[in-house]
Order: C-alpha cells, then structure tokens, then sequence
C-alpha cells in the first residue's frame, strides 16, 4: 500500500516554546488521517510543515511521494489547503477568486473558468458566485474555501479545523463534502478539536498534545480505549444528587465526576448502560431534568489517556503563530 | 513568474477600483498640496504664486509619488493578516510573484497620481517648458523610480507588526526625504550643513530631473544636466531594487 502522507520526527520550535517535539505521521493513499488535540497541540503547526509553508526545524517528511523540504514545489502541486481561517480574498467575487487561483495553477483563462463553474455548482455556490466574497456568510466562505483548494484537483487535502466556529447544520454539510471528497479516492489529513468529527470522518486518530502524539488508533479503538461514550444525569431535585451518583457508580467504567453543578457524568462502555440506567432511576422513583449519551470531549479523551485534566491555558501558541 | 505577476497585479487593481477611497491619496491629495504650496508659500519664496508654480510643480509630483509608493507596505500587511497569501504560498508559484503582483498593480495608482497633478497643475496656469518626449520621459522615469521605492516600503511591510507601524514609518523615513531636498524651496537658501545632506538625498536628484522635463533646464538647479540627473535617479533605482528586493523577498518568506 502507497503511503499518500509519510513524516518522520518533525520538530518546530518558536522561540522557547516547542511547537512540535518530535512527531510521525502516516497516511495511506485515499484514507482519512484526523488529527486530534487542544489549540496549542502543535496540529497547525504540523500542517504547515507538511503544506511546504513552514520548514521543520528537523525531521522529514514526504508528500506524494515528495520531499516537502527540497521538492516543494512538487508538493505544492499535490495538495490543496483549507485553512482554520477561509483564506479568500473578500474584494473579490466567489468567480473572481476560483479563477485566479486556477489560473495560478496553470490553467488557461476558459479552463479556469470552466473548472470555477463546477466548483460552484458542486459546492452550492453558483448564485453567490458573481457576489463579493465579503457578502458571504460563515458557511459559504468556508465552501469557497474548500472549492479553492480542490481547482488543481490535488490528491492530498489539508483541513485545518475546517468546522471550528460553524453551526451544527453547516457542519454537517462540512462533513457532506468531505465524504464526497474521499468517496473520489482523495487522501484527506484533518485536524480538529472534536473527537465526534473525528470519529465522523476519519479512519485512523492521531492524538497530539504539546507537539507529541499521546494516541494513534482507529476511532473504534480508541473510543473503546477511553470507555466509550459518557452518560450525563440531571436530577430534578439536587437531594438526589447522591444516589444518582452511587447509581452511575455501578454502571460507569470511572468514578462519576461533576462537571456542573447539578449534573454528574460518567463514562460507560456496556452498550446496555443506559437501559439500565433509565430502569434503575425509574425503580428508585428519582426525576431527571436531562438524561444524555455523547462522545467524550476533548476534556475527556485528555483525561482518560493522560490521567489529568488539560491544561487549557498551556499556550495559545497556533493563534500567535498564524 | 511574470504570467503569475501579472494575475497577481490583475488583482490588486481589481481590489483598488472596488475600493475607490484608496485613490484618495492620488487624487485629492496632490491638488490639496499643489493649491497649498502654491498660493500660502509662491509668494514668499518665489516672488508670486505663478513664478514658483513651474518650480514647485514637479516637486509635488515627486512628494506624491513618496507618498504612494510607501503606502504599498500598509496594503500588503493588512492583506498578508486575512490569510489569503497562505493560499498563494501553498500554490506552485514563485515566492516573490504576490509581492510582484502587488507593485506592479500599483503603477496604476502612480500614473493616475502623475496625471492628476499635471492635469491640475495645467488649469493653474502650468506650461511645460519642453517637448512631448520630455514629458513622457518624465511619467515613464517616475513610475521607474516609484516601483523601485516600493520594495522599501514592501520590506517594512513584511517586518513591522501592524499596518498602524508601517504608516508610522513610511512617514518616518518621507518626511526627511522630501522636506530635506530641492522640493519647495532652491537648496541654495538652505543652511550649509543641509545643503550636504540635500546633495547625496536621491529625492533632490529625482526632482532636479523633473523640473528639467518638464519646466525646462531653466528651472534646475545650477550645475546640474538633464543627462546626469537621469543617470543619478537610474543608479539610485538599481541600488534600491539590489538591496531591497531580495530583503522584502527574504522577510517576506520568514514571515509566518
């Protein structure tokens, strides 16, 4: 099997703090990579280094089957980026942007056009097409953006957070188009905060924190890993508070822990968890107000692999870089 | 590279007609200064407003041109901050085609900022004291000089932190330039340790040069030749494009 992306011990250091401290990365041609961790993990950092904008300090990588440090210019032919921010140019039009970035890419004038019009159309953008980019909304900036990396039809795409700061709705269709993107055989790297959007999309998660991989696994693995999913209770009355928690006590594969005041949570991995759990409130006559199943959070896959909490002002470092 | 420059500077003039108040500084800007220099200081320094008038004209042109050529760095800053230059750097072209781009859409704003002083200047009550291929020598020679200025202002672009900086100085480093040369007043009333500095100051060469184009060799300063004051501007454009277009290049591929 072709490795489409292959990076070996990359480092990055700013200054004094180390924004990369030693990472491997690999992906398979026409597989999903999504890289996981907190603003500051070093995921963007990594991203540039692998799109030929940043050199590493040391390590090697390979894109494509090219250096990204002495073929560069090779690499940059294979990849399309979406950055954390759209990176259109708001004075000009939707049209005007795709063109200029095919023409960029070597196309002719009427071949730029061309491939701009199924872009659009593919992206649900023809209407807004002859608008300033600067009349967009959130989601569409973010759809042009997408359809701006894709002009040269790369065989690797970068999606740094591609749905930090969207709606639910609109990130749905995020996830929409990056099915179909891999569905034409594309080899996508991901990087985000979420674990469900991994999860979502990805075949294999790499977990980096301060510029070091903590977890790689296939989602399955590693949900199983982190003890699955986490059960939340809300009791009607906070009296309750203490049985609820000797309850979930039994059911959870951790301690239950209290991440507001009136709710407690717990991770479980028994598909039947939450079956039992509705009974057994049900038999000692407790009322909850909220009863959910979810994915842990980013919080939570930090603790379950890391055993403390993540220290969220760590570094704002990716914001200061950029 | 130069296919890739030319897209590039399709853009910015693009940018610049949707966003006309950035010919502000090519339009009212030099009529203000020419109305101000011309009637509130030609009588003092010049007898009357309509005897410095051929004087003091191709000194506004080149003012406005300092002016112009240094706003191409606050441009550039605000632009490379909203990320679309992260796409041009993750696309196969060459890593100075966006700063080429970018000076060369600007030409467009130096020739409208040339004519609008001539153009005014003309209703005022200025001749050209030459012929036409004086003239064209003049706007063509000034745009040269314009693009070559530009690149300090693309460096200071790249490496000042805010747009707010570069303004702060761009102005820093145009004032003295401007002010400390022939461009208001004949460097002969000036004090003689000025005097030195206005004699190696590229600017006073650049405006001796325009005053021969257009108003005539009559109107240069003496000792100085059409001839080798065009050869003092060329040389200077050589030194300002050798030294500053491979530092604006470098720091703008360091800057992240």
């Amino acid at each position: 099997m072709t490795l489409a992306i292959e990076a070996h011990g990359l480092t990055k250091r700013y200054g004094s703090t180390q924004a990369l401290a030693g990472i491997d990365l690999e992906v398979q041609e026409g597989r999903v990579l999504g890289v996981l961790g907190p603003n500051g993990a070093g995921k963007t950092t990594a991203v540039r280094i692998l799109a030929t904008l940043l050199t590493p300090d040391a390590g090697s990588a390979r894109v494509a089957g090219f250096d990204v440090v002495k073929q560069a210019s090779e690499v940059r032919r294979s990849i399309g980026l979406t950055g954390q921010y759209a990176s259109v140019d708001e004075d000009l039009t939707g049209v005007e942007n795709l063109v200029m970035i095919g023409r960029l890419l070597g196309l002719s004038r009427a071949a730029a056009k061309q491939r701009t019009a199924e872009l659009l159309e593919e992206f649900d953008l023809t209407d807004a097409g002859k608008r300033l980019t600067k009349t967009y909304s959130g989601g569409m900036r973010r759809r042009l953006d997408l359809a701006a990396s894709l002009i040269g039809r790369p065989s690797v795409v970068y999606l740094d957070e591609p749905t930090t700061g969207l709606d639910p709705g609109k990130r749905d269709d995020v996830w929409d188009m990056v099915r179909a993107l891999v569905a034409k055989g594309t080899t996508v790297l991901l990087t985000t905060q979420y674990l469900e959007e991994a999860d979502a999309l990805a075949n294999e998660i790499t977990v980096i924190d301060h510029g070091r991989i903590i977890a790689h696994d296939t989602p399955q693995a590693l949900k199983r890993q982190l003890g699955g999913q986490t059960l939340e209770v809300r009791p009607l009355e906070s009296s309750d508070l203490p049985r609820v928690r000797e309850l979930l006590a039994r059911v959870g594969t951790r301690e239950p822990e209290q991440p507001a005041p009136d709710l407690l949570s717990v991770p479980v991995s028994d598909d039947d968890a939450l079956t039992r759990v509705v009974s057994e409130l049900a038999a000692e006559g407790i009322g909850v107000s909220e009863l959910s199943l979810r994915l842990p959070s980013l919080d939570e896959v930090f603790y379950s692999l890391t055993g403390q909490a993540h220290d969220a002002e760590s570094t704002t470092l990716e914001g200061a870089a950029l | 590279m130069v296919r890739d420059s030319l897209i590039l500077a399709q853009r910015t003039v693009t940018k610049m007609v949707r966003n006309p108040e950035q010919f502000i500084d090519v339009t009212v800007q030099p009529i203000i200064m020419t109305v101000l220099f011309v009637y509130i200081f030609g009588g003092a320094v010049a007898g009357n407003s309509s005897d410095y008038l051929p004087f003091v004209l191709p000194g506004i042109i080149v003012q406005t041109i300092m002016f112009t050529s240094l706003t191409i760095g606050v441009n550039l800053n605000t632009d490379i901050q909203k990320g679309v230059f992260d796409r041009f750097r993750s696309l196969p072209i060459a890593r100075s085609a966006p700063l080429l781009g970018a000076v060369s859409g600007d030409i467009v704003r130096h020739v409208i900022a040339i004519t609008v002083t001539l153009v005014f200047g003309t209703i005022i009550g200025f001749r050209f004291g030459t012929d036409p291929g004086s003239v064209i020598a003049a706007v063509l020679l000034m745009v040269v000089f314009a693009v070559s200025l530009c690149w300090v202002s693309v460096l200071i672009g790249m490496l000042a932190r805010s747009s707010g900086a570069v303004q702060g100085l761009s102005f820093l480093i145009v004032f003295p330039l401007t002010f400390g040369s022939s461009t208001f007043v004949p460097a002969s009333t000036l004090p003689e340790w000025l005097q030195g500095w206005v004699a190696i100051n590229p600017v006073t060469h650049v405006i001796e040069m325009m005053r021969g184009l257009l108003s005539g060799p009559s109107f240069m300063a003496e000792g100085t030749t059409i001839g080798g004051e065009v050869v003092w501007v060329l040389a200077s454009c050589v030194v300002l494009v050798a030294v500053f277009f491979p530092l604006a290049t470098w720091a703008y591929r360091k800057k992240i």
